[in-house]
Formats: C-alpha cells, structure tokens, sequence
C-alpha cells in the first residue's frame, strides 16, 4: 500500500456507475482508541491480572539485532513456555510487543500498526539500548532515539544485547507489574494519543496509514 | 585473463591498473565506455556474475566514484572497473539490461546519494527511506548527528569518549606513569 | 408431553465435564509435545489460564455480522455434535439427544463448524483467513473419504444407521466391538482420524509456523476465547464419536476417560513423531491406503 491508494478517486463499479471512494473513511475506521477501564470489583480485577500475568501471549514480530535473541528462550535451554509464555503471529490475539532492538524509521511505522493493533490490555517491552537513547545508532539519520515518545513502554531491558536470561528476568518484572495492576499502558496511550501521534507523524515523513489501525 | 585485461586497455580504454590480488583487478575507466565494456566482460569474456556495484563519494575532488564489480565462475577471476563522473548533477548509465539485479543498486544509490540512472525502471521508488526531504543521507557533506539531533529527541544524559583516549586512560593508565 | 427440565441441567454438565476433560487433555498433549522436544514444557492448567485470559480481554474488533457468527458457528458445531452423541451409553442423564441423531447428522456437524469458520474468516478479510479456510476444507473432506468408507461398513455390518443401536450392538465384551468384528474399518477410520483431529502430520491448516495460524488469523480476544473453548469439546466430541462406532462406546465417565485418553493420544503420539505434510501430500495420503482398507472393508462385510 502506498500513499497514492489512500488519495480520494473516482471509480467506476462493474456496471458502469462511478462513484467516488474515500479510502481511509471507507475501507478503514480510524476512530481514536477507547480507555477501557478495569472492572470495579477489586478480586475480580486482581484474579484477571493474575490469569493474564500467568498467560503471555508475544507477537513474533523481530524489529532488530535483539529478536536472535527471542528464539532461544523458546527453545529447550531457557524455554519460557514453563512461564506461560508464548509466541503469536498476529497481533490480534498477542498481548506483549517485545521492540527487540533498534527501530529505523520505516520499522517503526510497521511497529505502530501492529501495536495499535493489538488489544487492550496490551504491553510493551523494549530490549536493548537502542531503545532507551539509541544506543550505537544514536547518531543515525534513519534510526529513532527514544521509544517513549511513540508509544508507552512498560519495562526496558538494557544491554547490547541482553541475553535470554535478563529477558526472562523482564518477564518476572513484568508480570509483577500486571499483577499489581501498574501495566495499564494501553489506556495510557488511549488518553495521551495526540501527543503520540504528533511525535510519530512528526518521524514519519510518509505517513500511509489511517491515524489508528483497528 | 591476459588478453581481457589487453582488450580493455586497449579497446575500451581503461587505465590506472591496480592488481589487488592475484585473481582481482581493478581498472578506471570512462563513462562512456562503461556499458559497452561491461557488456564486452559479460557476454565475450565470461564474466558473467555481478558481484556488487557500488558508490563512493569523493567530496574534496567533486566526484562519485562507481566500483562494478563482475567475477567469473569459469576463471575465478574478479575484475572491478572504477568510474569517476562529477559529484553535481551528472546522470549515470544504467545497467539493469545486462543485469537486472543492478536494478536494486541503482535504486538505493539514487536515494542515498542522489545519482539519477535514467531509463531503469522503478528507480523512482523508495527503497529504505520512505518520504525522506532532506539531503541524500549517504553524501558526506550530509551531517547526520545533526539531524539526528534536530529529529529524533535525544535524550539526555549522554556522555561520549573517544575511545582512544578514554581507553588510554581507563586501562593503561598506570603503565603510563 | 411432559417436559423435563431437569435435562437441560445434565446436558450443560456434560458440555462442563467434556470441556473440562478436553482441556486436560490439551494440556498433557502440549506437555507430552515439549518432552519429546526435550523442554519442560507449559503447565498442564496452562490452556485454562489462555482461556481465562482471552475471555478477560478489554476491546475486540469485530468485522461484520458473519465474523461473529463464525466462532459460534464452530461452537455449535462442536456442541451440537457431542448433544447427538450417546456420550454414556445407557444413562438417562448423559444420553442427551442421542436418540434422535443418527450417522449422518453427526458427519453433517463435522463439517458445519469449519463452514461457518469459512464464512467469518471470510469477512474479516485477512488473504492468510481463506487461504487456511481452504486448506482446512481440503483436508477435512478428503479426511473423510475412508471415515465414511468406513462407516458405511459399519452401518451395513450392523443394519443400522442410529448410533445408540450401534453401540447398543457392540455391548457384552471386548469381543463385540467393531474393533475385532470389523478391523479393517477400524483401521481406515483411525487414519482418518489422525486427520480430522488436525495434529501434526496434517496440521498445516492452524500451524504458525506456516501461513500465520490459518483461519483464526483474525479472531481476537472473546472471539478467541470461544474458539478455544470449541478446541476443547470438539476433539473430545470427535473422540467419543469413534469410541461410539468403533470401540464400544462407555457406560460410565470413568471409563469414558480411560478410552478418550486412549484414542485421544493416538493422534498426539502420531504428531510427536512425524513431520509436517504439505497440503497436497495429505490430500494424496488420505486416498491411498486409508481409502483403500475402507473399501476392502465394505466388501467385506457384504461377502
């Protein structure tokens, strides 16, 4: 897709009626994400946060040097299914997006999409220096700096490249946090969208994309 | 190898031989006798293979150097042939006929450093960047701390050593003394 | 007629029980899988905390119309399914329906949650969607090509076509099973199931390593959750349809479980060991000797 099959055309259907198309209205919806609140009823809430502590679903989406390192947690040696951690290949039905390393700018924009594309609540890890400040690409003219201004982060993992075993220890981290009800990230974003998106479309020069995937 | 290396100097005029290695060559040559040569190497002489082909920027002499560098399965033989063209404004002979793959070259080295390649098809089309605005990245006179600086919010805090000397000083600073 | 209402009460405890059995079931499966790949694997309660969790899920996009009715369609398909099934042969609790099915009805349930499946991948729109729908379909119909070989040789061999009678048949020892009265049809059925149960070698319809997870690419949180909650009735569903036909069906749940676990895991211990078959291998694999033992099956019976 590029940014021409986004403009207003006119097109004629098989019958021979032109009618006028506005992609980004009418094959996408690009309403603002919603904060979705956590339920009311406090045991409720703290044995939901625990099932989805317990059940960590990764969107297998490598963006950098760091993603060598997530197949051999999976394998038999570090082997993170003991800890309810799987991989998904689609964002829909992943809940943790770990950044694994450094983001050039036509990554970043592929990463926004499948993070805005997965549901609340949604969780991201950002491994690597390059993540915090740019690490050895800080001077680069085509890979970002800071995560954090384009999307919440819930936990770094620093080194370059931390081993599997700092990564599990981010694991345990973080499910700490999700059980103690701090990873509300998603909502985060949700109420602070402008801000992000201006910092995103401020880097992406060629923005192609409705303003919020679904 | 020897009467290909007599045919280029002789018939298409290449000069400055510099003999890298026993099965690599590199010679300059013009512009305009590039395509022909390089259809001459491919197609006569065997050198069949496109191993890369590649720009370098020349700034205090205003120039773009190009490297085409074909190999020959049947030789083993490397020959590299060097052009120069000036670094303002000045097109460069596509060769995406002898080698399509020459198309993707020509692609990326007219978005890092400028050089247009007319007639190669989809060389208009973003290769790594996508919607870039500045100054081809790749240019040396492009300064890219700066705009890294300006565009990516750097963030605080950041010290940098020169290795050398912090090296110098970190771990061989008693022996010094 | 007097309606007993008591009944709906045990056939939604046999949805439980079922569910419960198969997601147990799900996760020694998955941890007999990571031995065999030398790891520790997942815990065995593993999949009743994904379920927990999907169901817990905040947002969830929905495509259409067709997109929700499509995990229900495959709940219904399953659920359905087992209500027809004679799950314990003999009780008046846990006979459900059973008296009204018959063979065909329950081939047609088979089917009809991957159909509705193909309806609501269809509309989310994802190319990976059809693509899985119509491997899954390819598979399943030639999957059934030696079940149905064999089921007519079970219908013919017993002159029946309700499952209750066939069951009724097969009582009084491990002699009467269809397993030692018609072996061949057993055969030709118990490859067919290494398909229809969608394990490895024939699990290129869901795998991720392949086109990403196949039909369910879109389905997310809620929509997920139930599809789960169908992975769990369904195998279990389709095992206690074989232990019907085949192996003498159960007249009480422990028994009920000792035979699922057993079928069940002839097709978990078939998939540790054997590699992946691209589509078309399957498709060719399922007509050879499977057809073939089901076809010596009918002739047999009528000689």
């Amino acid at each position: 897709m590029t940014k021409k099959d986004l403009e207003k055309r006119i097109v004629t259907g098989p019958d021979g009626k032109q009618f006028e198309i506005d992609p980004i209205k009418d094959y996408f919806l690009d309403a603002k994400p919603e904060v979705h609140s956590p339920t009311s009823f406090k045991v409720v809430e703290k044995f939901l946060n625990w099932a989805r502590s317990e059940s960590i679903w990764i969107l297998g989406y490598g963006t950098g040097c760091g993603a060598m390192e997530l197949p051999p947690l999976m394998t038999p040696r570090f082997d993170a299914y003991r800890f309810g951690i799987q991989m998904r290949p689609t964002p829909r039905q992943s809940n943790l997006l770990i950044v694994s390393g450094y983001l050039g700018i036509k990554t970043l924009k592929r990463v926004i999409r499948s993070y805005e594309q997965m549901q609340n609540p949604k969780y991201v890890i950002a491994l690597g220096s390059c993540t915090i400040n740019g690490g050895m690409y800080w001077d680069s003219y085509n890979t970002i700096n800071r995560l954090d201004y384009y999307m919440p982060v819930d936990l770094y993992v620093t080194g370059c490249m931390p081993r599997p075993e700092a990564l599990l220890a981010g694991f345990d981290k973080l499910k700490e946090l999700i059980r103690t009800g701090q990873a509300e990230n998603a909502n985060k974003y949700a109420e602070k969208f402008d801000w992000y998106k201006k910092n995103q479309k401020q880097i992406i020069k060629d923005w192609d994309m409705p303003d919020y995937n679904w | 190898m020897k009467a290909t290396l007599e045919r280029l100097k002789g018939f298409f005029g290449a000069s400055d031989e510099v003999i890298q290695r026993d099965d690599l060559v590199f010679l300059t040559v013009d512009k305009e006798n590039l395509v022909s040569a390089l259809t001459y190497l491919k197609n006569e002489a065997g050198f069949k293979h496109l191993v890369m082909m590649s720009v370098a920027d020349w700034l205090e002499e205003g120039k773009f150097q190009f490297t085409y560098h074909v190999n020959s399965h049947e030789l083993k033989k490397d020959i590299a042939l060097r052009v120069f063209i000036n670094r303002d404004n000045e097109d460069m002979y596509t060769i995406h006929t002898l080698w399509p793959t020459a198309m993707v070259y020509e692609r990326e080295n007219r978005e890092m450093f400028g050089i247009n390649f007319p007639g190669c098809p989809r060389v208009e089309e973003n290769f790594v960047l996508e919607g870039w605005e500045e100054m081809p990245p790749n240019r040396r006179d492009f300064d890219t701390k700066e705009y890294s600086d300006k565009t990516f919010f750097p963030r605080d805090g950041r010290t940098t050593n020169d290795p050398r000397e912090y090296m110098k000083e970190k771990l061989y600073s008693e022996e010094e003394k | 007629m007097n309606f007993d209402w008591i009944k709906i009460l045990y056939s939604l405890l046999t949805i439980f029980i079922v569910m419960n059995i198969g997601l147990v079931l799900q996760g020694i499966m998955r941890k007999l899988g990571a031995r065999v790949g030398r790891r520790h694997g997942i815990r065995i309660y593993q999949a009743y905390i994904d379920l927990i969790k999907n169901y817990s899920i905040r947002s969830s996009v929905s495509h259409g119309v067709m997109f929700f009715l499509g995990p229900v369609f495959r709940l219904a398909g399953g659920v359905g399914m087992l209500l027809f099934l004679p799950v314990i042969y003999g009780s008046e609790h846990f006979s459900n329906f059973s008296h009204y099915g018959d063979v065909t009805l329950i081939m047609y349930f088979m089917f009809l949650g991957m159909l509705g499946m193909a309806m609501g991948a269809g509309e989310a729109g994802h190319p990976y969607s059809p693509i899985g729908i119509s491997r899954g379909l390819a598979q399943l119909t030639a999957s059934e090509v030696p079940l149905i070989l064999a089921i007519i040789s079970v219908m013919a061999q017993y002159q029946t076509f309700s499952i209750t009678e066939i069951v009724a048949a097969q009582q009084g020892g491990i002699m009467n099973w269809t397993l030692f009265t018609n072996p061949f049809a057993t055969a030709a059925a118990m490859l067919s199931f290494l398909g229809a149960m969608g394990r490895a070698p024939f699990s290129v319809v869901i795998a991720p390593q392949e086109i990403p997870i196949g039909p369910p690419t879109e389905f997310n949180s809620t929509y997920l959750a139930v599809l789960q909650t169908n992975r769990a009735i369904f195998p279990v569903a389709k095992v206690i349809w074989y232990m019907a036909l085949f192996f003498g069906g159960a007249t009480s749940w422990p028994i009920l479980i000792i035979k699922a676990i057993i079928i069940y895991f002839w097709s978990v211990f078939v998939g540790a060991v054997f590699p992946r078959f691209r589509i078309e291998q399957s498709l060719r694999w399922f007509v050879k000797i499977p057809a073939l033992l089901g076809v010596i099956a009918i002739i047999l019976v009528q000689v």
